[in-house]
């Protein structure tokens, strides 16, 4: 895990929440940790550093990652999106974020950016799961409070309001 | 009692801010010129520092520093040290190094060299206990709150005393007892002495305990992650040998704890410490591995209890044991808690509980959600239906005729003290009928295929609630309503559902509400923080006073400026409105004013004589600003506060993979009034999956070779995840108010994880016709083993098992 003594840095161009960032990286950071000590987006969290708890999970294209074992240098020019970059269309809450606090998801709060990135992916794909269809897809993002029940309420919430506005 | 706001679900002030992203906890914090602090832990579990060379390490380019315990106050063994040169766990932090990023402060580490002499070392209670066994410690091997550091050890005839499995029972560090224990024993129909083992585990927060610490003109400056503001606040100023007034503490959000963040832990202390002596701000990330060494633990239990029961169930006489693993130092007494809480649940007519708090190089342990109580529940609750089916009762009967009402007492200590209300019976009763028990109860051992069916009944205890601390709020000229709370931020939101109390008895409307919190700068009441259960009754009890101050002030300035006394006067639509004439009134924003102008006790400038340093100091810092209430908490409180639960599990277990699925899952709780109950709804379901966690997979293994923890991440010790718990549970409450709460409130936080695991254990036994496994977590293995009439792998007293 040696930083490599004279590893060559590398000022790369990151494209996040919809902005070009350039920032100098090692050749071992990860994205978490760019996102949080270069860019100062510190809504994603690092909960394990390891894949485990997907408390840094954000989005590269439409798909979700644990930001923590993404490398940055194989996220190039691919469009990233963080928790800062949830919203909904005229800039507010996004429709997930607003049936978490109506459905009291969050408790602590520290996996609840993830449970946001991976519920927005989620619904992107699928905008009218089943409920065991939600479970199933955020199976990967751990809350040791245990709110489970009430982050799926918010899914399912997020989903029938989208539906409804439609 | 009709309320506008207790009872009533709300938007609580910080949610927006953890679903944007924008909260901030200890490790989002910034400063100036920070460098990043990496720890040298103990690879062994008891060793002696004989020599630190960090020499090639402070050449390297962007390593600023070193951090030793030379550097540090020395705290003697069994207190809890920042650093150390006589590790007594794998994980022990020696020496902090601090660089300009984290990958070269990983690297100086490597060129650090240590040199260690090993010592020494126990991973089992009982082996220390043995004549000659090893001790912990260089000076004993028991210690523990209120047991100084002692060597104790038993005879070799105690151990051969015991019979084939059973827990050997040599002389006790403590004991206690109520009633005739022996008439209680012949009174009994049935006695049962069942021996049984509860493993350590993790509280896996997700928030690993991460600090950052820098000084600034003189003051020094903690962003910690932490249950509890105020009752950190002077064990962190001592820590840091330093004045309160010197230091500034910042804990607005906190990731989880779970009883291990409750206030001041030592590595809290090492960026403060770094920072003066580097003159830098110190960050240090605590790693998750790292969490699994020094982030605590929940202590686990070697026991024993014989238990007699009349015909009709009641439970007459109780005569329990019980060796804590207590990590290296005093730990937490959970052991005690083992005799308060079967005391409590099963109101036994006679009891006897000895303990001894072994010391283990094992991770420092101490409170986990439930300390003591949970582990009890678990474990308790199987036996109680061992004895149902010999004395051919039905589950739920056994435990309605022991479970404490109004006339319970706890018998912890062994006095028997009131409860200030307890509706255990009315939980079952509620829990029995919702779930429909009576049905359910006829599926039992239904099979399809290699498919079974259990139910089970869980119940748990916490208590739930302390007094004799204080309420601080204003009423500014703008008319807004301030709350200041130190109590913490845990995410259960009843730092705010408790703040409704005091703006319940102001008749205030939530929206001009704003609550104070998370910062030492802001004023902070002398507040008990998020933990054990008590925020519902205790800091219902501060707010309460405080609003009541507050109140009569209102009602006194009214007077003054408008004649007539107070009691002619009433609040109403955050006015001060005369009883007689409605047009006679003054709106609190303009009582704030006059109080201001008026000065003395009703801008805070004169403060009542009772309070705490920390809220005279918090008070007179905003004190002019505006109304000011503030009081001691003087209320009547006799007796013990309880938390109850009630849980019902249906599971159907495959017999050949040791799997099975919960296919349904309701908690009742005994709470008092409830304040906002989609916040315990929350509650009682996230402790339910951690009960569920703690019954099937969550448990520490040491190798007992080496000391080596073999469990040091979340794949080892699997918390519960959204496919391992039912996606939808149910919850209710008996909401019946407590008489020694203002509003009837009491706390809940605890009892829930201790229900669910039983009723989960329950059930488990259940569905392999009443097998008992007298051990938590009851693993995959253990199971296909019981199904298939395999002995286990394990002894009946051994620990660290798979």
């Amino acid at each position: 895990m040696a930083a490599g003594k004279g590893a060559v840095e590398r000022l790369v161009s990151l494209k996040v929440n919809g902005q070009t960032r350039r920032v100098d990286v090692m050749p071992n950071d990860t994205l978490a940790h760019v996102l949080r000590y270069k860019l100062g987006l510190t809504g994603t969290k690092i909960g394990c550093d390891r894949a485990e708890c997907g408390n840094c999970t954000v989005m590269i294209g439409e798909e979700t990652y644990y930001s923590c074992s993404t490398l940055v240098h194989t996220v190039r020019n691919r469009e990233i999106t963080t928790v800062e970059g949830i919203k909904s269309e005229n800039g507010g809450l996004h429709p997930v974020q607003q049936a978490f606090i109506d459905e009291l998801g969050p408790q602590c709060g520290f996996c609840t950016p993830g449970q946001v990135v991976t519920a927005v992916a989620f619904l992107k794909k699928n905008p009218r799961p089943t409920r065991e269809e939600a479970r199933q897809a955020m199976a990967g993002n751990l809350c040791r409070c245990g709110a489970y029940g009430n982050y799926l309420n918010g899914i399912m919430r997020a989903a029938q309001n989208s539906v409804s506005m439609k | 009692m009709a309320f506008n706001l207790i009872g009533k679900d709300f938007t609580p002030a910080d949610i927006e801010a953890k679903v944007t992203g924008q909260a901030k906890y200890s490790e989002d914090f910034r400063a100036e010129g920070m460098v990043f602090a990496k720890l040298y832990l103990s690879p062994m579990p008891h060793a002696k520092v004989q020599k630190i060379d960090a020499s090639e390490a402070l050449k390297m380019k962007g390593v600023i520093g070193v951090l030793t315990a030379d550097d540090v106050p020395e705290i003697n063994a069994p207190g809890s040290p920042i650093l150390t040169n006589e590790p007594t766990y794998v994980g022990a932090p020696i020496l902090a190094v601090a660089a300009v990023d984290e990958a070269t402060a990983a690297d100086a580490l490597d060129k650090i060299k240590v040199k260690l002499r090993p010592l020494p070392f126990v991973t089992d209670p009982l082996e220390s206990l043995y004549p000659g066994g090893p001790n912990a410690i260089e000076k004993g091997n028991v210690a523990a709150r209120g047991v100084d550091l002692q060597e104790h050890k038993w005879s070799a005839k105690d151990f051969a005393k015991a019979g084939e499995g059973q827990l050997p029972e040599g002389k006790p560090v403590e004991e206690w007892a109520f009633g005739d224990v022996e008439k209680g024993f012949k009174d009994a129909k049935i006695v049962l002495d069942e021996t049984f083992v509860t493993a350590t585990g993790s509280h896996h927060s997700m928030e690993p305990r991460s600090c950052m610490a820098y000084w600034q003109n003189g003051k020094c400056y903690v962003h910690g992650s932490v249950q509890s503001s105020s009752f950190t606040f002077p064990f962190l100023a001592k820590a840091l040998g330093i004045k309160p007034n010197e230091l500034v503490f910042i804990s607005e959000f906190c990731g989880g704890g779970f009883g291990s963040k409750a206030a001041y832990y030592p590595v809290m202390a090492i960026p403060a410490y770094f920072s003066k002596k580097i003159n830098r701000p110190v960050m240090l990330r605590i790693s998750r591995a790292e969490e699994y060494y020094l982030g605590s633990a929940r202590a686990g239990f070697q026991a024993r209890v014989k238990i007699g029961f009349k015909a009709d169930g009641r439970v007459c006489a109780v005569d329990a044991y019980v060796i804590q693993a207590n990590g290296p130092t005093t730990g937490f007494w959970d052991y005690q808690n083992l005799g308060s809480a079967i005391s409590v649940v099963y109101q036994p007519e006679s009891m006897r509980w000895r303990g001894v708090p072994v010391l283990t190089n094992t991770p420092p342990q101490g409170a986990m959600r439930g300390p003591g109580e949970n582990q009890t529940a678990a474990a308790m609750e199987p036996i109680i239906d061992k004895a149902a089916r010999q004395l051919g009762l039905d589950r739920l009967a056994i435990r309605r005729i022991n479970a404490p009402d109004n006339s319970g007492t706890y018998g912890g200590g062994g006095k028997q003290v009131p409860l200030t209300s307890a509706y255990l019976k009315d939980a079952l009763d509620m829990g029995a009928k919702a779930f429909n028990w009576e049905e359910k109860k006829k599926l039992s051992g239904t099979r399809k295929g290699s498919k079974v069916i259990g139910v089970g009944i869980g119940q748990a205890f916490h208590t739930a609630g302390a007094n004799g601390f204080d309420g601080l709020l204003r009423i500014l000229p703008n008319g807004k309503l301030h709350i200041h709370t130190g109590v913490g931020n845990l995410g259960t939101y009843s730092y705010a559902g408790t703040a409704r109390i005091a703006a319940e008895v102001l008749g205030y409307n939530w929206d001009n509400v704003i609550i104070e919190r998370g910062d030492s700068r802001k004023g902070l009441p002398w507040n008990l923080g998020q933990f054990g259960s008590n925020t519902s009754f205790t800091m219902a009890r501060t707010n309460y006073v405080a609003a009541v101050d507050a109140k009569q002030k209102l009602l006194e300035i009214a007077a003054m400026d408008l004649g007539g006394s107070p009691d002619d006067y009433d609040l109403s639509n955050e006015k001060v409105v005369s009883k007689s004439s409605s047009s006679k009134s003054m709106t609190f924003a303009q009582a704030a004013q006059r109080a201001i102008e008026l000065g003395g006790k009703f801008s805070g400038k004169e403060l009542p004589e009772d309070l705490n340093p920390m809220t005279k100091g918090s008070a007179s810092a905003v004190a002019g600003s505006g109304l000011v209430g503030v009081a001691k908490d003087n209320l009547k409180k006799e007796g013990v506060v309880p938390a109850l639960c009630a849980g019902f599990a249906m599971i159907e277990l495959d017999t050949e993979t040791g799997q099975y699925e919960i296919l349904e899952y309701l908690t009742v709780a005994d709470c008092g009034t409830v304040i906002h109950p989609t916040g315990l709804g929350a509650q009682l379901n996230g402790a339910a999956v951690m009960g569920f966690g703690m019954t099937s997979t969550e448990h520490h293994v040491y190798d007992p070779k080496l000391g080596i923890p073999a469990t040091r991440a979340l794949y080892q010790q699997k918390p519960m995840t959204y496919v391992d718990v039912p996606s939808d549970m149910s919850w209710l409450a008996v909401d019946k108010a407590d008489p020694q709460s203002p509003m009837g409130t009491r706390g809940i936080g605890e009892p829930p994880l201790g229900s669910a695991a039983s009723a989960l254990a329950c059930a488990i036994s259940d569905a392999l016709g009443g097998h008992m496994f007298n051990r938590i977590p009851i693993s995959s293995d253990m199971i296909v083993n019981a199904a298939s009439g395999r002995a286990q792998s394990h002894k009946p007293l051994q620990v660290n098992t798979q």
